[in-house]
C-alpha cells in the first residue's frame, strides 16, 4: 500500500449525501478478478451518458477544471450500502487519495485505510464552505497533511481533524496489517487453545 | 456493571489489545465469487495459508444464472469469476457448494440453514449483509476484500469497538405487517446513518414472538441503518431452528453449547450506548419510495414534496429522488403502477417468505402487464417449496420459479430492471442502478409484493380483497 503522507491537490465537490457505492462503482465491474482498472469505471452511471461511452458534461469529474482533482467533497454518509472495496479501488485507480465529507458508512471508511486513501469528517459547517467556495475558484486546492491531522484552504484557514493513531500509523508507514497480526501468531494460537477447552463445538463441525 | 449480549460475545473473541485497536477473533468467515478473488490472490503472493479451512465456506450466488443451469453461465466475466472461486477453494481446501449443488443458494441463507451460523459466534463476509447472521446472537459483519484476506490468513481482524444501541420492540404486529415493515419503518425513523458506529440490539417482546425468518430480515437490514452488525439474544427458538441441523452439534456437545448460549442475553443491568423505543402498534405495510431505505412510507402515504423540506440537502435529496424514481411530489403511494416484482434476496428469500406470498396468490393471476419472479434463497428452500406445492401456487398464477441467487437484488447477473421499469421488491437496497441501470425500486415485504404482481400497483394488503 501507498503511503499517505500530505496531499496538495485540486478538489472536485460532488453536492450528494448518501452517495453508494453501487454508486461509486455499479455492478457489472465487480465481475473482475484484479484490484486495478476501474477507475474508468468509477461513478460510471453519472459520469457518462446513456450509450454508456460519452463523457456527461454536467458531472463533475468531466468539467475540466476537475480534471486532476485528487481530493473529492462530499455530503453526509459517504460509501454507504455494500461493503465492496471496488470502491475505494475505483477511486484510487482514478486518482482520488482523499475525501472530505461530515460523515462516511462504517465499512466503506475501513475499507479506504486499507488502500491508502484517507476519508477526513469534517463537520457540516466547514464542508458547506467548501461546497460554497470551490466552485467560485478554478483550481481550488486543498492541502490535507496526516502528521499534523489538518486540512489546509486556499487562504491558509487550516482546520484540524481526528484519525484513529493506529489507522494514522498504519497510512503513514503504508504498513500492511497481515504482517503485523502473522506477528502475534502465537497469542492466536494460545486463544484457539483456550476456546478448543470451553467451546469445543466451534472446532468440531459435521459436513461440508 | 452487567453486560450486553454484545459486549459478552465481543469479550469472548478478544485475542490481544494493540494501539486502541482489539485483535479480535472471527469463528466462521463465509466467501463468495465476488468479494473474494483478490484475497486468494494476495495469499498466494504472499505464499500464506488459510489459516482454518474448517472455518470457512465458499459459495457462488452473485453471478450465478437463476434459468435453467444445465447449459452452464452464458455471461464468460461472471463464469471465470466462479471458476475462480472453484479453484481458489480447491487450491486453499476451503469447502465449497458448488452452483449444482442443492445446498447451493445465498451466503446469508445457507449457513444458518446449515448450522454454520452458531450462536455466540463472530462470523464475516465480504458482504454487507453479514448482519442477518446476528438474530442468532453471533457478532455478524460485513468486511471489505483486505479483511477476508486478513481472516483467511490469520482468523482475526483488528477491530475499534463499536457502540451500543438498544432497540426495543414493543407491541405487536398489525394484521397484515411482517419483520420487513418492521424494520424498514426503524430505518425510515433513523435514518440510513442511524446506527453508524453502532452494533443494533433488538430486542422486546415483539422480537421474542418472531419466527427465525423474521429475525434475520429484521438483522439483515441493520447495515440499512448505517450499523454493521445487528443482534438479538438467542432463544428456544433459537435452538429449534438450529437442532439437527447439518453442521450445528449434536448430542452432548449439543447439549453443551445450549447451556453457555442460555447466558448470552443481555444482563438486566446493562448500559447501552443509545436506547430507542419502537411501539409497533401503528406500524402499517411500509413502501420505499426513493433511492434509499430511509424513504419509506406506510402505503397510504403520499410522497413528499421537495418544496416542504426543512432545508437545503433534504430538498434536494427528495428533487434528487423523485426525479430518478419518476414521481411527482404528492403522489400516493397507492395504485403506483408496477412493471415487475422480484420475491427473493438474502432479506426475504427463505421459506417462510415464500409462504407469506403464497397465501396472498393462490388462485390467482398475475397482471397482465406486470412480469414477476420469485427466486428461493437457496436449493433446499426451493425443494421445500416444491415439496409443499408453492412453486405451483407461482407458476399458476404467472410468476417465473427459478433457481437460488442473488439474482435481481443487484443484478450482477442477466436478472435486471431494464430503464424506467419500476418493481416490487423484496430485496434490501433501491439505490439508483441497484437492479439495473435506470430501474426504479420499490421496497416492499413478501406479501406486499405478492399482492403488486396481482393488483399490478401497490395495495394496502390490510384492506385489499
Amino acid at each position: 500500500m501507498e503511503p499517505f503522507q500530505t496531499l496538495d491537490a485540486v478538489a472536485a465537490p460532488i453536492d450528494r449525501a448518501n452517495i453508494d457505492t453501487d454508486a461509486i462503482i455499479p455492478k457489472q465491474f465487480l465481475k473482475t478478478i484484479k484490484r486495478t482498472g476501474l477507475g474508468v469505471s468509477l461513478f460510471y452511471d453519472w459520469r457518462y451518458l446513456a450509450d454508456g461511452k460519452t463523457p456527461n458534461p454536467d458531472f463533475v469529474l468531466n468539467q475540466d477544471r476537475y480534471k486532476n482533482a485528487r481530493i473529492l467533497v462530499a455530503r453526509q454518509n459517504f460509501g454507504s450500502g455494500s461493503s465492496r472495496e471496488h470502491a475505494p479501488w475505483a477511486l484510487l485507480d482514478y486518482g482520488i487519495r482523499s475525501i472530505l465529507a461530515p460523515s462516511f458508512a462504517d465499512i466503506f471508511y475501513n475499507n479506504c485505510f486499507k488502500n491508502g486513501i484517507l476519508p477526513v469528517r469534517l463537520p457540516e459547517d466547514q464542508i458547506d464552505r467548501l461546497f460554497r467556495e470551490i466552485p467560485k475558484q478554478s483550481g481550488y486546492r486543498i492541502t490535507v497533511d496526516l502528521p499534523s491531522q489538518t486540512v489546509t484552504l486556499p487562504d491558509q484557514t487550516r482546520w484540524s481533524f481526528d484519525i484513529d493513531p493506529f489507522r494514522k500509523k498504519c497510512l503513514l508507514e503504508g504498513l500492511d496489517d497481515i504482517g503485523l497480526t502473522l506477528a502475534l501468531k502465537d497469542r492466536i494460537s494460545e486463544y484457539e487453545n483456550r476456546r478448543k477447552v470451553e467451546a469445543p463445538w466451534l472446532f468440531s463441525h459435521h459436513g461440508a | 456493571m452487567g453486560k450486553t449480549l454484545f459486549e459478552k460475545v465481543w469479550d469472548d473473541h478478544i485475542v490481544a489489545e494493540t494501539d486502541g485497536a482489539t485483535l479480535l477473533y472471527i469463528d466462521r468467515q463465509l466467501v463468495h465469487e465476488v468479494t473474494s478473488p483478490q484475497a486468494f490472490e494476495g495469499l498466494r503472493m504472499g505464499g500464506r495459508p488459510v489459516r482454518r479451512p474448517d472455518a470457512t465456506l465458499a459459495v457462488p450466488d452473485h453471478n450465478v444464472p437463476t434459468t435453467d443451469r444445465s447449459r452452464g453461465i452464458q455471461d464468460p466475466v461472471s463464469a471465470l469469476q466462479i471458476q475462480t472461486l472453484e479453484e481458489n477453494a480447491r487450491t486453499f481446501h476451503v469447502p465449497i457448494f458448488s452452483m449444482n449443488d442443492i445446498r447451493q443458494g445465498i451466503v446469508h441463507v445457507i449457513a444458518p440453514e446449515q448450522g454454520f451460523t452458531l450462536p455466540g459466534m463472530t462470523i464475516v463476509c465480504g458482504d454487507s449483509h453479514t448482519s442477518t447472521h446476528g438474530a442468532f446472537g453471533t457478532l455478524a459483519f460485513g468486511i471489505g476484500t483486505s479483511e477476508v484476506e486478513h481472516v483467511l490468513a490469520t482468523q482475526t481482524l483488528l477491530q475499534r469497538k463499536p457502540k451500543t444501541f438498544l432497540i426495543r420492540i414493543s407491541g405487536d404486529f398489525p394484521a397484515g405487517t411482517t419483520a420487513k415493515d418492521l424494520v424498514l419503518a426503524l430505518i425510515g425513523r433513523i435514518g440510513t446513518d442511524g446506527g453508524t458506529g453502532y452494533v443494533l440490539e433488538f430486542a422486546g417482546p415483539a422480537i421474542r414472538k418472531l419466527t427465525m425468518e423474521g429475525r434475520m430480515t429484521v438483522c439483515n437490514m441493520a447495515i440499512e441503518a448505517g450499523a454493521r452488525a445487528g443482534m438479538i439474544a438467542p432463544d428456544e427458538v433459537t435452538f429449534e431452528y438450529l437442532r439437527n441441523r447439518p453442521m450445528a452439534p449434536k448430542g452432548a456437545l449439543w447439549e453443551k453449547a445450549v447451556k453457555a448460549w442460555e447466558s448470552l442475553s443481555s444482563d438486566p443491568d446493562a448500559q447501552y450506548d443509545r436506547t430507542l423505543d419502537f411501539d409497533l402498534s401503528s406500524l402499517a405495510p411500509q413502501v420505499t419510495w426513493g433511492t434509499n431505505p430511509g424513504m419509506v412510507l406506510p402505503v397510504t402515504g403520499q410522497v413528499p414534496d421537495p418544496s416542504g423540506a426543512p432545508d437545503e440537502v433534504t430538498r434536494t435529496n427528495i428533487k434528487n429522488a423523485l426525479e430518478y424514481m419518476g414521481i411527482a411530489p404528492g403522489t400516493p403511494l397507492e395504485n403506483l403502477k408496477v412493471d415487475r416484482v422480484f420475491i427473493g434476496s438474502c432479506t426475504n428469500g427463505r421459506i417462510e417468505d415464500l409462504r407469506q406470498a403464497a397465501s396472498i396468490i393462490r388462485g390467482r393471476k398475475v397482471s397482465s402487464h406486470v412480469s414477476a419472479m420469485v427466486v428461493p434463497g437457496s436449493g433446499l428452500v426451493r425443494a421445500q417449496a416444491e415439496k409443499e406445492g408453492l412453486d405451483r401456487v407461482f407458476i399458476e398464477a404467472g410468476f417465473e420459479w427459478r433457481e437460488p441467487g442473488c439474482s435481481m437484488c443487484l443484478g450482477m447477473n442477466p436478472d435486471q430492471l431494464a430503464p424506467g421499469e419500476r418493481c416490487a421488491s423484496t430485496s434490501n437496497r433501491n439505490f439508483e442502478g441497484r437492479q439495473g441501470k435506470g430501474g426504479r425500486t420499490h421496497l416492499v415485504s413478501p406479501s406486499m409484493a405478492a399482492a403488486a404482481a396481482i393488483a399490478g400497483c401497490f395495495v394496502d394488503i390490510r384492506s385489499w380483497s
